[in-house]
């Protein structure tokens, strides 16, 4: 139990007695990002990010602000259903012909069984990353619990141009403050995958087998 | 259920045995071939800045050991504010013992797991087993390994040794026993195996109250676990029952947030060759800001001691604590390619687990973990590969010298120490050499008509020697000795000047 026991004691005892005489050091160790010359613009790097997010077989799609409401439209079929999460834009909401509202927190949300009977779900993201082709959730307003953009078969993923980062380093800072509020965070790169049978690549095991990225610029 | 690693054999016969299985040399080659690949190809990518990298991520885990003690209160202090709870276990029977009792008090008989090494090496699935509470594998590789009654043999990919045929066959004979039988039309393509093992496991994730996971990292600072996996099992572990159990061991440690961040670059490249793993998992207690719960809202925290402080208490060895678990030095290691997992008798197998299993256990306490720093051509590509820079070879030497050191004392005494011993003495005196000289010339030239092998550039070589020699020739080409010693050469041909008259 948290507090003060015989196994506590006896492993911070060992561990002190094992550094006797080691020399800690107190300054974080600050990592190395790439140096390019020229410094890429920020939409090489916009660039790189679609690349990469496809290079996972996730699906991209580039469109300008103004025609967002009316591209979502087009990817939902009427009869799919599509969870929403609490926060999620009005704009964004709009687009979904059949939502399924997670009533989270304010009532009892959504089931993992109801999850298991929805279709899709549609959610923004918090920073995404060029280089290795990531997008980070820390599941605020519009991203939703973890289990909603995890059970549905299909994951809608808006990702503004402006939250694009180049490398993981310039993730860190905006993340760290997420963290620091106690929000989880979900890494995704890719839909889910494994490669455990003769190591051949399979898209598709428990989490959503589609990832379906909309870059607005 | 499942097999445990327990009695088996000293690696030199193990691996014998590995090596008569055409199937599984095939299996390994393709295998390692594959991840090496992909690997070499996303390193290259980094170009100049992979070294740095390694460099940094090698700080920072030396960083958070060298002041662990302080690290680790911080853990625990910050873990707590965050309304986890935190168990210390000294060893395996007493980490085993705190998930049963969370599990007990629940009144579950199943868990579902994540992978992780740390639950693999207390063998929690067989202890919650005794205690009448199911521990069910939901990573695609382990879910094989459980069901086929198997050995994992390799860290990432634990049934690489299975070929997609033999997968099929045990998801066809053993998934009904346990729940959701496999589709009777099941074929062999890994899209179609992967989809069976989605529709047998989502049952049991909708329906569990207790996940069991390992982490990656901890974060000291804020009290972060992190869990990094590709297939979403993680996720549904983490993510949808209503209790959570990490059994985290103490070296998992690391900082601040920040330091994060040279680590997540560094693993998944070095462990799947892939610039990210598809998911990573970063969770906080059951935190819940803005009145928002997300995911378990009872977590409990094991922090895991079993050997690592004594790992820590070697100044050669306890580098081997930064370990991260990508598996890079298995996949280039010559010895575990033809071996195979298996043969090293553990969970940690190849070039990581020859320094790690002696490091956890100590030297001179059984054979089979003695054998292991030999299990190694000391080639040096596992050093070049480790992405936070153990220096193997090195830590393999110093086990050596340890094992050695440790049987010094031996009644009778072994054939390596009387060998030393023999030449210790020959070495001593300018006259016993030549005498020994004389002989080994007669002996070299016996050795040469009665052997079979010949070595590259013609020079015959023993086969098998009998008695103690045995262990020397088992595994290794004798050469035999030059009919003349270079001391008769000089002797015989004046320094050279006389060469040619024999």
């Amino acid at each position: 139990m948290s507090g003060r026991t015989p196994a506590r004691d006896e492993i911070l005892g060992r561990v002190r007695s094992a550094l006797a005489g080691v020399e800690p050091t107190h300054e974080p160790v600050l990592a190395p990002s790439a140096v390019h010359d020229p410094m890429p613009t920020h939409e090489q790097v916009v660039d790189l990010f679609a690349e990469r997010v496809a290079d996972y077989r996730a699906v991209v799609d580039r469109v300008a602000a103004a025609d967002l409401p009316g591209h979502l439209a087009g990817l939902f079929a009427p009869t799919e259903r599509v969870v929403v999460p609490p926060g999620l834009d009005g704009d964004l909401l709009a687009a979904v012909p059949t939502p399924v509202a997670d009533a989270h927190p304010t009532g009892s949300g959504l089931t993992a069984a109801d999850l298991d009977a929805t279709d899709a779900v549609l959610t923004t993201a918090t920073v995404g990353i060029a280089e290795t082709g990531t997008i980070v959730l820390d599941h605020g307003p519009g991203q939703g619990r973890r289990a909603l953009t995890l059970v549905p078969d299909r994951h809608v993923c808006v990702v503004r141009a402006d939250q694009v980062v180049p490398d993981v380093p310039d993730a860190m800072a905006p993340l760290g403050g997420s963290i620091a509020a106690g929000r989880p965070l979900t890494w995704i790169s890719g839909p889910s995958a494994t490669s455990d049978i003769e190591l051949t690549r399979v898209e598709g095991v428990h989490g959503p087998r589609t990832l379906h990225v909309v870059l607005v610029e | 259920m499942s097999r445990t690693f327990v009695g088996m054999p000293p690696f030199p016969s193990a691996a014998r045995e590995a090596l008569g299985d055409t199937q599984l040399r095939h299996n390994l080659a393709h295998a390692t071939g594959v991840i090496r690949d992909k690997r070499a190809r996303l390193v290259e990518e980094q170009g100049d800045l992979w070294e740095p990298l390694r460099l940094a991520g090698a700080a920072v885990k030396q960083r958070a050991l060298d002041d662990l003690a302080t690290h680790l209160e911080q853990l625990e202090a910050s873990l707590t504010a965050a309304g986890a709870t935190v168990h210390w276990a000294r060893d395996a029977e007493e980490a085993c013992r705190v998930v049963a009792s969370v599990a007990r008090s629940h009144g579950v008989d199943e868990v579902v797991k994540v992978k992780s090494m740390a639950t693999a090496e207390i063998e929690l699935n067989e202890h919650l087993e005794a205690d009448g509470i199911a521990a069910w594998e939901t990573d695609l590789a382990e879910l094989i390994v459980q069901l086929g009654e198997d050995l994992p043999s390799h860290i990432l990919v634990p049934a690489i040794h299975r070929n997609r045929a033999e997968i099929r066959e045990i998801f066809l004979r053993r998934m009904a026993a346990v729940g959701r039988p496999a589709p009777v039309d099941l074929t062999d393509e890994p899209e179609v195996l992967a989809a069976a093992a989605r529709e047998h496991l989502r049952e049991k994730f909708l329906r569990a109250k207790v996940g069991v996971s390992g982490a990656n990292f901890a974060v000291a600072e804020t009290g972060t676990l992190v869990v990094v996996e590709s297939e979403g099992n993680g996720r549904m572990c983490l993510t949808l029952p209503e209790v959570l159990v990490s059994v985290v061991g103490i070296e998992k440690v690391v900082p601040t947030f920040a330091e994060l961040d040279p680590l997540l670059r560094l693993l998944p490249r070095s462990s799947t060759g892939e610039r990210m793993n598809p998911y990573t998992s970063m969770w906080t207690g059951p935190a819940a800001p803005d009145g928002t719960a997300d995911g378990p809202q009872e977590v409990h925290v094991v922090l895991l001691d079993n050997g690592r402080t004594r790992a820590l208490a070697d100044d050669t060895g306890r580098q081997a604590l930064r370990c991260i678990r990508c598996s890079a030095c298995l996949n280039v290691c010559p010895v575990y390619e033809r071996t195979g997992g298996h043969a090293y008798g553990s969970v940690y197998p190849g070039p990581i687990g020859a320094i790690l299993n002696p490091l956890l256990t100590g030297t001179g306490v059984d054979e089979q973990t003695d054998s292991l720093p030999y299990a190694s051509t000391l080639c040096g590509a596992c050093f070049e590969a480790c992405p936070v820079r153990i220096d193997i070879p090195e830590v393999l030497v110093h086990l050596r010298s340890k094992v050695v050191d440790g049987h010094r004392g031996d009644r009778p005494p072994k054939a390596e120490t009387v060998a030393m011993r023999a030449a210790g003495w020959a070495f001593a005196d300018a006259s016993r050499l030549g005498l020994v000289e004389k002989a080994s010339g007669l002996s070299g030239r016996v050795l040469a008509r009665l052997s079979r092998t010949t070595l590259p550039w013609g020079r015959p070589a023993a086969g098998r020697l009998p008695g103690p020699a045995a262990a020397w020739t088992g595994a290794r080409d004798l050469p035999a000795p030059p009919a003349e010693s270079f001391r008769g050469w000089w002797d015989r041909t004046d320094g050279g000047r006389a060469e040619g008259e024999r």
